[in-house]
């Protein structure tokens, strides 16, 4: 086994058969493996989410970030691509699940697929791993720093979004959620609320809050990033995919 | 925090972008991470046109003290102009 991994931009069919863009990176050889859908955050397809699909690739999965906003701005800058979703109210959620389906179905049609899938998703793209493991059959979730998976969004804003605590019972895997105890979207206590509706469910659930980070402490590129809590989180997720990505 | 305030409007003029001028359709004002300013949320500004393509965008990131200050200028440059001329150019 090597350390070489290829990683490039592909297409299938997402949500309704719409052709979307995506971000996949993988190891070259090695054993059969587990795949990482990775949800990019608001700001969109950006390199720093790239980044983070190859890291897994380099951590030995195989790992897919769709293009959620490519229908809006197909071969747009990532930026303008955000600006164009941000105005239009974000991604809908249906389209959100029908796109993960159908990246989770590009792994494991993979020849070194183990056939297990797991979603991470960083801010929007929090709320909407939890919401995917809500939907689709998978294996684990990580949710980093998702906003309105309990409280409602204020209101007068366009964002198409809506609480999902009601959905907890739904959860189809084991879900790692890792916050900042700063942020304010999600609060500590909405934080709180959502792990005692998932324990009340009878979910099971490992939530890590790191003290003096905020919102998107694990952004490189941006003046929110915590090494500490990011260096941290990196090790939770790590053993979080090795209990739950491992081939039976 | 990723505060998500977001409001949208109906603009009229003109902007220039990265492929020159365009007539402009759309804002988007909301209050949030910057892609590039050097702070943890600014207020941010995305004049568009969204007919045109993502890229027939001017966007720009303030801090909050200088958003409210241009805010302000905006509104003493305006209410300094005579009314007539204001009327003056809607109708040209």
């Amino acid at each position: 086994m090597t350390d070489a991994m290829r990683a490039e931009t592909v297409q299938f069919p997402g949500d309704g058969g719409d052709t979307i863009e995506a971000y996949l990176a993988q190891p070259l050889d090695g054993p059969p493996t587990g795949g990482v859908v990775v949800i990019h955050h608001m700001p969109g397809y950006d390199d720093g989410t790239k980044e983070i699909t190859r890291r897994f690739a380099a951590m030995g999965y195989l790992a897919v970030c769709p293009n959620l906003y490519y229908r809006e701005a197909p071969g747009a800058s990532p930026d303008d691509a955000a600006a164009t979703a941000r105005a239009q109210g974000g991604v809908p959620d249906d389209r959100l699940v029908g796109d993960v389906a159908a990246a989770a179905s590009h792994l494991r049609a993979l020849p070194t697929s183990n056939g297990k899938v797991a979603t991470i998703g960083y801010c929007s793209g929090g709320r909407q791993s939890f919401l995917a493991a809500c939907s689709l059959d998978l294996d684990a979730a990580v949710d980093c720093y998702g906003a309105f998976v309990i409280a409602p969004p204020p209101e007068g804003l366009p964002l198409k979004v809506t609480p999902l605590g009601d959905r907890a019972g739904d959860l189809s895997c084991p879900i790692l959620g890792l916050f900042g105890s700063e942020d304010q979207y999600p609060s500590p206590d909405e934080v709180a609320e959502l792990e005692s509706v998932l324990t009340d469910a009878g979910k099971p659930l490992e939530f890590h809050t790191f003290e003096g980070a905020g919102h998107a402490f694990f952004a490189t590129d941006r003046s929110s990033y915590r090494p500490e809590a990011a260096v941290e989180g990196w090790q939770r997720i790590a053993d979080f995919f090795v209990r739950h990505l491992a081939t039976d | 925090m990723c505060t998500y305030q977001t409001t949208t409007l109906g603009v009229s003029g003109s902007g220039k972008g990265a492929r020159g001028w365009f007539p402009l359709t759309d804002a988007t004002v909301y209050f949030d991470h910057p892609v590039h300013a050097s702070a943890e949320h600014t207020l941010n500004i995305d004049l568009r046109n969204p007919e045109r393509g993502p890229d027939s965008r001017v966007a720009v990131e303030l801090d909050p003290d200088a958003a409210r200050a241009l805010a302000e200028a905006i509104l003493r440059t305006l209410e300094a102009v005579p009314q007539a001329l204001r009327t003056a150019a809607r109708s040209v």
